[in-house]
């Protein structure tokens, strides 16, 4: 396995998390449920920005509980502040090869394959405020890139997107998995729009999986009262176009 | 990977004593300039005896006098500044208005030494005013010294402080409440009632308890137009001690005095401060007002608008001129100014580095505290200790420091290094409070991203950190050099050993009634520090 979340608990309050979840090399798991479920609480354990209580998180078999999030072959995106405003597109992305931004020739080709791949190179001067939503996203998923490193987490980074953008990005980040063999974990309101990405899908309520498996089959069969009963809200209030 | 483990967890906890060495050293160099001082204050002070303090009739006659003037400067500066700065806001476009807001900040930059003798230049007995007066046969009744100079002088500096604090709470009312009134067709008066009370009203406790504090401490300028024992502040009674009396017990005394009411405001202001808001007020969007085209109100705008630049510049101006028309070359050929300067220049740039490595080293510790152990009291209390200077006054320290120097025989020697140390302590609050609120943002906007990205230390300092802290810290810096330079009060208790400042060596001038020389030296000080403010402003914040 090359994800592996042991008896993972976590505790805020009152509020625990208790999480027991696998995942194959070159996977992509979306992550769902209602707000307050523990879907992003349980990417910031697996990218190390929480400690677990009890537990431990194994990647390539190794535990990775003590690494701090810098050191473990984990990179994430979050729904904003993915870039730092007063750098432009391309100091922002070359972060992922150098922290002090001391780069090497072959950093350097990096960032021109990862800004090829995202199609910033035209825009690679420009400040984060001066370029569209899409656009800071692509940026900051052209970092995650250079970081190379094997596993993205995505919470929710592309839902302030419109739905044919949303669209776009989700074909890029599937098109990037595939040529870069990356485990993808993706938190989603949007299971129907997510689910040509994800090979399985997670739900999560109050904490705990209350189902995990194949996303074609979780969605159209939901086995537990509580999936259906998100399932049954989502799709009344969201349209697709697939 | 589990040993990788073992040295990144060793690393985070070597990472955290780092962190927290810069805030553990500012606060021992606060704690003991400020407790070093305030002992060398209590080891003379007679025993204190509360009853006795209460009936010493001079004790009790300076007390008054120093509160009376403070709340009267209050009372008239923001109460004047309430209608102005409703003027500017009400006439948000009209030519020279950015300029206007801009220059309203002048007095804050401007050394107090300057500005005493642009009043002397226009309201004094031979000032323009009685000139005029004079010339047109009348009697010339206005006098500047005393309370009326102290109380004009006052609202020179405050007025202008006031509007910009207040301009900002314009800012804060929705452009949908102006449509609204319109559509209900609200009245100017109803207009205040409903809509802009309602956002001024939270602002005022903390401006007026700013020009309050600001008047209650003030030292040049009750020295300068006080004009006799019957108008002695608590500051001015110290310096008089120490300087006139050499009576370091009497001194002790009153700082203790000015101590226990300056912590009792303070207490009080550093809960009202936060609520004032980090803007210039230049850009207020007044477009939708119903009020606009009521011809009354246009004319009673332009008329305050126009009577405070008048207010404000005229003694600006007057510096200016008599200065140009002064003795330059005499005046400019005399070494003891360029020493002078020198001298000042040196205590500007010593107290911004020794501030700026303080509030730095306090900022970057409380945002360690606050993040990353999750420590939000200890944060807010190093915090605060950045501010303690603004519960015990300049004079108190100096005067304290000047007591350790007098013990230890050292008068004559490090008087420089005490001036910049207690000037770098009364910049210190302006610039904390500059950097860490920035500091705080940029650490719960970017954190978990630098952490991702292993930005850490002087890396995420100098990519991260430094590029927001840069403008706030310039502007503040900037700010500071110009007051360090401008200063006169702990530097005129200083003033023993022939280490005169620039002010203080225009107080000397003044004091010898060489009025001609001191225009040409105000317009220098006024000029140098202004460029001062510029050079720093430009080169850290741009």
């Amino acid at each position: 396995m090359f994800l592996e979340l042991d008896d993972v608990e976590f505790s805020l309050g009152h509020w625990r998390l208790q999480v027991s979840l696998c995942l194959e090399q070159g996977q992509c798991l979306a992550l769902i449920g209602p707000s307050g479920a523990g879907k992003s609480t349980l990417l910031s354990l697996i990218a190390g920005f929480e400690t677990p209580s009890r537990g431990t998180i194994r990647i390539n078999g190794d535990p990775v509980n003590q690494l701090d999030p810098a050191f473990r072959p984990v990179t994430m995106m979050f729904q904003e502040n993915n870039l730092f405003n007063h750098l432009n597109l391309y100091d922002n992305i070359a972060l992922g090869c150098h922290p002090g931004l001391k780069l090497s020739s072959s950093d350097k080709d990096r960032i021109h394959i990862a800004m090829t791949a995202t199609e910033l190179t035209a825009i690679a001067t420009r400040l984060p405020a001066d370029v569209s939503g899409g656009e800071r996203q692509r940026a900051a998923l052209a970092r995650c890139l250079v970081q190379d490193r094997p596993l993205l987490l995505l919470d929710e980074p592309f839902a302030s997107l419109d739905p044919r953008l949303r669209h776009q990005m989700h074909a890029l980040v599937d098109s990037l998995r595939k040529a870069n063999e990356l485990t993808v974990i993706v938190v989603t309101h949007l299971p129907n729009e997510i689910a040509p990405l994800a090979e399985t899908t997670a739900f999560m309520h109050d904490g705990r999986v209350l189902e995990h498996g194949p996303t074609v089959e979780l969605l159209a069969d939901p086995q537990h009262a509580e999936l259906n009963r998100y399932l049954e809200f989502t799709q009344a209030h969201y349209t697709y176009d697939f | 990977m589990a040993s990788r483990g073992r040295t990144v967890k060793a690393r985070s906890a070597q990472t955290g004593v780092w962190a927290l060495l810069p805030g553990a050293l500012s606060l021992a160099v606060l704690l003991t300039l400020m407790g070093g001082a305030l002992a060398a204050i209590f080891s003379v002070a007679p025993p204190i005896r509360p009853v006795a303090i209460l009936q010493d009739p001079y004790i009790g006659k300076v007390v008054r006098f120093t509160l009376w003037q403070a709340i009267l400067s209050t009372t008239l500066s923001v109460g004047l500044a309430l209608p102005v700065a409703r003027a500017l806001a009400r006439r948000d476009q009209f030519p020279g208005r950015r300029l206007l807001v801009t220059f309203l900040g002048l007095p804050v930059v401007m050394p107090v030494i300057v500005a005493v003798l642009g009043l002397v230049a226009v309201y004094g007995k031979s000032g323009l005013i009685n000139t005029w007066v004079a010339y047109l046969g009348g009697e010339t009744a206005l006098s500047l010294y005393g309370l009326t100079g102290i109380l004009m002088a006052h609202v020179f500096f405050n007025l202008p402080l006031a509007v910009r604090l207040l301009l900002p709470a314009w800012q804060t009312i929705p452009e949908e409440s102006w449509k609204l009134a319109s559509s209900l067709g609200l009245s100017s008066r109803l207009l205040v009632r409903f809509i802009e009370w309602p956002a001024i009203s939270p602002f005022l406790p903390g401006v007026c308890l700013i020009v309050f504090l600001l008047c209650f401490t003030s030292f040049a300028v009750v020295l300068t137009l006080g004009g006799g024992p019957a108008s002695t502040t608590i500051e001015v009674a110290i310096y008089q001690s120490l300087r006139y009396d050499f009576d370091p017990a009497q001194a002790a005394m009153l700082a203790l005095i000015q101590f226990t009411l300056c912590t009792s405001i303070a207490l009080v202001l550093v809960k009202w401060i936060p609520l004032l808001a980090h803007s210039s007020g230049r850009r207020i969007d007044a477009r939708h007002r119903p009020d606009l085209k009521n011809p009354i109100g246009r004319t009673l705008d332009i008329s305050l608008i126009l009577t405070t630049a008048c207010f404000l510049f005229i003694p600006v101006l007057a510096v200016f001129i008599q200065g140009i028309r002064g003795p330059i070359t005499s005046v400019i050929s005399n070494p003891d100014l360029w020493w002078a300067v020198l001298r000042s220049l040196l205590i500007a740039l010593g107290a911004t580095g020794t501030a700026c490595g303080l509030a730095l080293g306090l900022a970057l510790s409380a945002r360690f505290l606050r993040f990353s152990l999750r420590m939000p009291r200890a944060s807010e209390m190093l915090i605060l200790m950045g501010s303690l200077s603004l519960a015990i006054p300049a004079m108190i320290i100096g005067t304290g420091l000047f007591i350790v120097l007098l013990q230890a025989g050292a008068l004559d020697r490090g008087t420089l290094l005490v001036i910049c140390a207690v000037n770098a302590l009364m910049i210190l609050p302006y610039l904390i409070r500059s950097i860490a609120p920035t500091l705080m943002r940029s650490s719960q906007q970017y954190d978990r991203l630098c952490a991702q990205l292993g930005l850490r230390g002087w890396s995420r300092f100098r990519v991260v950190d430094w590029p927001a802290i840069r403008r706030p810290i310039g502007f503040s810096l900037g700010i500071g050099g110009a007051l360090s330079f401008g200063d006169m009060g702990v530097a005129a208790l200083f003033d023993t050993q022939g280490d005169t400042t620039l002010p203080v060596l225009l107080f000397h001038q003044m004091g010898a009634y060489r009025f001609d020389e001191a225009s040409v030296t105000a317009v220098i000080l006024m000029l140098l520090s202004v460029s001062l403010f510029w050079l720093i402003d430009r080169s850290v914040g741009r």
